[in-house]
């Protein structure tokens, strides 16, 4: 089992990419685009952010310029589903990644026909209208929702990256280990499993040592059967963290340049 | 009810390798072999892709060697004279050709010249139209000295050198480099040595499709199952995305089972309901032969001309598609 890094850089929350959507730069996008290739992302995550004047447009460009300097798929981060179809016609081939949907029907009757339609995978989110569930067992019946959902509109469970939505420790604590026994109970719901992804930055939101909090969960995640992850690839602690649990629970096989060896897929 | 076939689905395949180059790829070899490439464990053709078949590599040494007296009549005319041996290999069935320079082991009162050693490889390929192996005298200076000169002769001919292990090579991963040939990296029944190892000679710049492994297999009865499981952990990885355990295996089948007591005792050596030597020597080689291949084994250098018979035979067998 490998683990899959999402690269979380290319989002237009970035002051650096916020101006080049803007202005329709390439270049600082191509260059986290090539960076975090380098580093071992296994997709790269693509959100044009706020100042996009039209996010269906700038979707388009970014996903065909990021295209051309990587063969790292894409994964397309946006609400505005018609914004990710420009982005998946613009890619033009399969293995693309539609980050995300939750567990709601008229969002669900949408993506799940468009993932199934280009070969993409889809980030599937365990919550709905009422919002993220405290805990585990309601995470998990969103879960299984969502693989009905994927076997009804003919995607294979294993393009689903089901992502149990992780908050903030210093303001919602009781939700940290509620996601883990969730990761652990998902990953046995069909087989094959889906994976199980999470936007991992967030559980260190507002504390001061936020690379200390997300490598030390991501870990314990990984433990618990978590299998990707949408995080700042170029934490290098983290990565090595990452390379090592990995290796650890026998997924790789250990050689003395394991770390090296984790970053080039 | 019908009986589902459970399936495994993997991410990953063996590397492919091509050993040898015809006259249009800048060589002179009659044909070349393809070794490696499957998508699936050995022989489950209804689970993943089996492009290529197990390849027999015989041995050919350019002194004579000390084997059982049995081997005397298929090669008592050519034991001094390996050009002819190579010959003879063919006839017997050999699809590839591994040429053994002893004689350049320093240790040797009449030790070989690498410009001997060269000399021999280009008659070698000049008399022969089957891809070929050249490993060295195995001592790390001459093995780099013997193999550069090998590499230059046979340049453009995409021969395999060997063998690279993990404190020595360097000298043998340039030499491939340059002649743009395949190496062989050994590792001693490690796994993690084996990953250790491809991962220095591809960072030395050998492409990974030019790289084979030779993982030192056992014979029959003395350890063979720690081989299985090392060759079969290697090939899982493999399918499981690990792109440093993706190089196609070879098994010195023919040199580990006659190493052994079994298949060379006679007389009062030989347990009671033993038998007849040579036919036990025989099964002894066909058997290690045939266990490696089950464990993953992509070319098999077999010594004997029957047991080679033996194992043809069975890779025709195992070669037969089993989709359900």
């Amino acid at each position: 089992m490998a683990f899959y890094m999402i690269g979380e850089r290319i989002n237009g929350m970035f002051k650096d990419i916020g101006e080049a959507v803007a202005k329709f730069d390439p270049k600082p996008i191509q260059d986290w685009a090539v960076k975090q290739t380098q580093a071992g992302a296994a997709y790269i995550d693509l959100n044009v952010g706020p100042t996009a004047a039209d996010r269906l447009k700038s979707m388009e460009w970014m996903a065909k310029i990021i295209s051309e300097v990587t063969d790292v798929p894409i994964a397309l981060d946006s609400t505005n589903y018609d914004a990710i179809e420009a982005g998946l016609i613009a890619i033009g081939k399969p293995g693309a990644l539609i980050n995300s949907c939750p567990n709601e029907r008229t969002k669900i009757e949408r993506v799940f026909p468009m993932a199934a339609k280009y070969g993409a995978g889809i980030v599937a989110l365990t919550m709905d209208k009422s919002g993220i569930p405290l805990n585990a067992d309601a995470r998990v019946a969103h879960a299984m929702e969502l693989v009905a959902s994927a076997d009804e509109f003919g995607v294979p469970t294993d393009s689903l990256f089901i992502d149990p939505l992780i908050l903030p420790c210093n303001v919602a604590q009781p939700h940290a280990p509620e996601v883990l026994e969730a990761l652990r109970q998902i990953r046995t719901l069909c087989d094959p499993a889906p994976h199980t992804t999470l936007g991992l930055s967030n559980v260190s939101q507002g504390t001061p040592d936020r690379s200390l909090v997300n490598r030390t969960y991501v870990v314990m995640a990984i433990c618990a059967g978590l299998d990707s992850a949408i995080i700042d690839v170029s934490d290098t602690t983290m990565v090595e963290a990452i390379a090592t649990a990995d290796m650890l629970l026998n997924h790789a096989i250990y050689c003395d340049s394991y770390v090296k060896v984790f970053r080039q897929r | 009810m019908p009986v589902e076939i459970y399936k495994d689905k993997f991410t990953g395949k063996g590397q492919e390798v091509i050993l040898g180059a015809t006259k249009e790829q800048g060589g002179t070899r009659a044909y070349t072999v393809k070794m490696g490439g499957s998508s699936t464990l050995p022989f489950l053709f209804y689970e993943g892709e089996i492009p290529n078949r197990p390849v027999i590599a015989m041995e050919v040494w350019d002194i004579k060697p000390e084997w059982n007296p049995c081997f005397e009549q298929y090669y008592g005319d050519v034991w001094n004279d390996p050009v002819a041996w190579a010959k003879k290999a063919e006839e017997y069935g050999a699809e590839v050709i591994y040429l053994r320079l002893q004689g350049a082991d320093p240790e040797l009162e009449n030790s070989k010249s690498p410009e001997e050693c060269a000399k021999l490889v280009k008659d070698v390929l000049a008399a022969t139209g089957a891809p070929l192996i050249v490993e060295g005298p195995g001592q790390p200076d001459k093995d780099n000295d013997v193999l550069q000169a090998v590499a230059e002769a046979a340049a453009g001919e995409n021969i395999a050198l060997g063998v690279a292990e993990k404190d020595n090579y360097r000298g043998i991963a340039a030499a491939a480099m340059m002649g743009r040939h395949c190496i062989i990296g050994r590792s001693p029944v490690d796994i993690n040595i084996l990953k250790q190892l491809n991962i220095m000679i591809t960072e030395m710049g050998v492409p990974i499709d030019k790289v084979i492994n030779d993982p030192m297999t056992s014979s029959l009865g003395y350890g063979i199952e720690y081989s299985y499981s090392t060759m079969e952990r290697a090939r899982w990885g493999a399918l499981i995305g690990d792109k440093m355990m993706t190089p196609p295996v070879i098994c010195l089948a023919g040199p580990e089972a006659w190493s052994k007591k079994e298949p060379n005792a006679v007389g009062e050596d030989a347990g009671p309901g033993w038998g007849d030597q040579r036919d036990r020597g025989i099964m002894w080689e066909a058997m290690t032969a045939a266990a490696l291949l089950q464990a993953g084994g992509d070319l098999v250098l077999m010594r004997h001309p029957e047991a080679v018979k033996l194992v043809k035979k069975q890779i025709d067998a195992l070669m037969v598609p089993n989709k359900y």
